[in-house]
């Protein structure tokens, strides 16, 4: 695609541009701010992997990964503000997703070791496990304010801490991962992944997309039950102190 | 209490503070073992927060506490729960059958309870057999409170600590409970520290009496004080000036 038919594709930010501008929603700023950014954003990573594939460096690729997690990890800990330690917590979980998919995909020889493959599909495990950190955090730390009581009841009862919130942290843990498991049942049927659509328009063979989607699927299945486990398990030792006491709720 | 009797539980200048609230102040006294010691004082006292110090489920901000002469930092903390059994007066529940609230002392243990031992601490707390498979949810709170208390003997506590069990229950129901916690005080020299807000029964069933009011233990002798109190907070409390 050239600049110029690209450029053709500025009547798609147009449409919400009127809208909003007729139906005085006004969302002109942000759909413009979104649109400026986005360009910048995507031109520039392009024209980065572009770079970094060419020269298949090992020391651009950790990089690139590096600041992947870093990024992800910046977004995601904003939920988790009242868990203590939660930047490094989520770091450690996004860091060993990526350990874990590369590790099998490598180790496997299911993908060439190459920035090509390495950076996409760190890019989607990663970006799948800051999604449901943030799904787990969200639904965590509300089931951890709503059943305080049965916390502390357990707690009376002479439970652990582990005891006293198995409950909280499994049902966190399933409802951040529905999500995934729900999309996988419906996928082909109501939504093409965009993955696999951006590589059949790109001329790829058809089976061969859905053979690469299928990879991505199952790796995002495995980042999901990973992502919520290990998280909730490294988080929910930060609710109590020394003496298994639940701590006070933060403002 | 009594010079000579020994104490099950000794609070050494007890403070305890949130960030906003000072809730407890300078609380100096000891609970006799083996009697029950009745918590009395107007809302917002800081009864509570007492028994929540002496089950470890938060920790004094300044001050110690010595069960059986041991301190209770150096305790730890789930021998201390379970020695120290709560039963509260919301009397939380998890869902499902009175049964699995009555095996889930057991079942934090990895032990199980078995039927005849259920049926028995039912019977204890007045309850019949047949409410063994009932949900949670077809209790009356009366009925709740009452389980609620036989899952806290479930472990054996040798130190009870009451918060207004009796609340929710009908003057019969109130009895029962009554003769029950006697008994567990008189066979198995069970200490027990008691809130009320029922005088009476804080005359009829303690040994001792503790009366606080704004954090402050106002004062602590034989229950029969509060017929005839020293000190004038209580006097007022008693008259139903404070509540």
């Amino acid at each position: 695609m050239s600049y110029g038919t690209l450029s053709l594709t500025l009547v798609f930010v147009l449409i919400p541009l009127l809208l909003s501008k007729t139906l005085h929603l006004q969302l002109e700023k942000d759909v413009l701010i979104a649109t400026v950014r986005s360009i910048i954003q995507l031109l520039a990573v392009g024209y980065f992997l572009k770079f970094i594939f060419e020269s298949d460096h090992l020391v651009y690729i950790l990089f690139m990964v590096a600041l992947m997690i870093g990024v992800a990890t910046g977004n995601a800990r904003k939920k988790g503000s009242k868990i203590k330690g939660i930047t490094w917590k989520i770091a450690l979980t996004l860091t060993a997703i990526e350990i874990l998919v590369q590790s099998i995909l490598l180790g496997f020889h299911i993908v060439p070791p190459t920035a090509q493959y390495i950076i996409p599909i760190s890019g989607m495990a990663i970006g799948n496990s800051m999604v449901l950190s943030i799904l787990f955090l969200n639904r965590f730390q509300a089931e951890a304010d709503a059943h305080r009581d049965q916390t502390e009841l357990i707690l009376t009862l002479g439970g652990t801490p582990r005891q006293a919130i198995h409950t909280q942290l499994t049902r966190a843990i399933k409802a951040s991962m529905i999500p995934t498991i729900e999309s996988q049942k419906t996928i082909g049927l109501v939504q093409l992944p965009g993955m696999m659509s951006g590589q059949i328009i790109a001329g790829a063979d058809p089976v061969q997309a859905v053979q690469f989607q299928l990879l991505i699927l199952f790796i995002l299945l495995t980042t999901a039950a990973i992502s919520s486990i290990l998280l909730g398990f490294l988080s929910y030792p930060s609710l109590f102190n020394e003496r298994m006491q639940l701590l006070k709720e933060k403002e | 209490m009594n010079s000579i009797e020994p104490s099950a539980i000794h609070f050494k200048h007890i403070e305890y503070e949130t960030g906003e609230q000072h809730i407890l102040r300078n609380i100096t006294g000891s609970i006799s073992a083996g009697k029950i010691t009745a918590l009395v004082g107007p809302s917002g006292a800081g009864k509570t927060t007492l028994l929540r110090l002496c089950n470890g489920l938060i920790s004094p901000t300044a001050g110690e506490i010595f069960i059986d002469q041991t301190p209770i930092a150096s305790i730890d903390p789930i021998s201390l729960r379970r020695r120290a059994g709560m039963a509260l007066q919301s009397a939380p529940m998890l869902n499902g059958t009175v049964f699995e609230n009555l095996a889930l002392p057991r079942q934090l243990q990895n032990r199980s309870l078995d039927k005849k031992e259920a049926i028995k601490l039912l019977d204890d707390v007045g309850l019949k057999p047949e409410n063994l498979k009932k949900s949670i949810r077809e209790l009356s709170g009366g009925q709740r409170q009452r389980v609620s208390l036989a899952r806290t003997l479930v472990n054996r506590p040798s130190i009870l600590l009451l918060d207004e069990i009796t609340s929710a229950l009908d003057p019969s129901s109130i009895k029962e409970v009554e003769t029950l916690i006697k008994r567990l005080n008189e066979k198995d020299q069970t200490t027990i520290i008691w809130i009320t807000h029922n005088l009476e029964q804080a005359v009829r069933m303690g040994h001792y009496a503790w009366v606080m009011a704004e954090g402050k233990l106002i004062e602590a002798g034989e229950s029969s004080l509060l017929k005839n109190p020293n000190e004038e907070i209580t006097k007022r409390f008693i008259k139903g000036e404070l509540v």
